[in-house]
């Protein structure tokens, strides 16, 4: 008994900070129902006809060969690829600095943080690696201990 | 302490109750499983590495070039990328707290999210018989566990799609499953971008090399 009059002490002062809370605004804008932004038809068609544009070009640059360089290409679909990710978290993913409370950005800046740490400092440190091993002859690598 | 409590108590009761019970648990659901999804995205980073640094030892087999077949791999990913609309229209219908119509896109979903898992495994399975499977080469060993696991992770969006079409038909759209589906919807789409790496850094890429 004592438990459930401690209860709603508890909530109630709760829901009196929320009430002076600004973010409790946010919360009631941005979390209707499921707590995520809520997406729309147009939203959703817009962002699949740029994904099959953005999709179809690499593919056909590839595909086709249309720089001789193939250089050129690979900077090409590079770009065309990160565009896409960023049309797939827009329409999507309904990713704003917003949502959440800002906290769902937040995580995403940081995870793409250590994503650049991880991929670049991999590729950098074992591309410097291969470069600089001594040279060895198949027979000799059989060999090794 | 307890005369305040009784007073707070009478002045807002539903009101406390109403406000706390309603919209923290979901926040704290859809925040936490973006930071699952985060972490998620770190296991791909290091798989993309992985495959960047040994992407390049044929050991004397087949490379990109002699494999990848890229009229495949168009087909893979505008499956993928049906799935996702699809899935947005399933969101949709659910706003509209339509049941049936939510079914429907959903099993849409399903369908093209099998139709890409059973093309994989079947470019898989062709890899392997002409030799070319994962013991063959430090490429080969990358490329399926990097391109297995989003199929691995495909296959149990798609296990977990099926188990959430039965709960929408048993219970229907209850505050509940409406949580699951909003966070299989960021599971979905979020498998979706990282698809668009696997086709730019391991198939187009490759064939470039």
């Amino acid at each position: 008994m004592s438990a459930a009059s401690e209860t709603p002490h508890g909530e109630a002062g709760g829901a009196h900070d929320h009430d002076i809370d600004p973010r409790h605004v946010h919360g009631h804008d941005g979390g209707h129902g499921s707590g995520a932004a809520h997406g729309t038809f147009k939203g959703y068609v817009i962002g699949f006809l740029l994904s099959v544009v953005l999709t179809a070009i690499p593919f056909w640059l590839v595909m086709d060969k249309v720089f001789a360089d193939p250089k050129t290409t690979v900077f090409i679909v590079m770009a065309f690829a990160v565009v896409q990710i960023l049309v797939h978290m827009v329409y999507f993913l309904h990713l704003n600095t917003s949502s959440e409370g800002g906290w769902n950005m937040l995580a995403l800046i940081f995870t793409m943080v250590l994503v650049v740490i991880t991929l670049s400092g991999s590729l950098w440190v074992m591309y410097h690696m291969n470069t600089n091993m001594m040279p060895m002859s198949p027979q000799d690598m059989r060999n090794m201990p | 302490m307890s005369t305040h409590a009784t007073d707070t108590m009478s002045a807002t009761p539903s009101q406390g109750f109403y406000l706390t019970s309603e919209h923290h648990p979901e926040n704290g659901t859809m925040l936490g499983f973006w930071i699952y999804l985060m972490s998620d995205c770190l296991v791909f980073a290091v798989l993309f590495a992985m495959y960047g640094i040994l992407g390049g030892n044929y050991a004397a087999g087949p490379g990109p070039k002699d494999l990848f077949e890229l009229p495949t791999v168009a087909i893979n990913t505008s499956m993928l990328l049906l799935s996702s609309i699809t899935y947005g229209f399933a969101m949709l219908e659910i706003q509209r707290s339509r049941k049936g119509a939510t079914l429907f896109w959903l099993a849409i979903t399903g369908c093209f999210g099998a139709a890409f898992v059973g093309l994989e495994l079947t470019e898989f399975a062709h890899f392997i018989h002409e030799g070319a499977g994962p013991q063959r080469s430090a490429f080969l060993s990358s490329f399926f566990t990097l391109v297995g696991t989003h199929g691995l992770h495909v296959s149990f969006g798609i296990i977990w799609l099926i188990t959430l079409m039965v709960q929408v038909g048993w219970r229907g759209l209850t505050p509940e499953n409406i949580r699951r589906l909003s966070c299989l919807s960021l599971f979905w789409h979020f498998l979706d971008v990282v698809w668009i790496g696997v086709f730019t850094f391991v198939y187009l890429m490759g064939v470039l090399r």
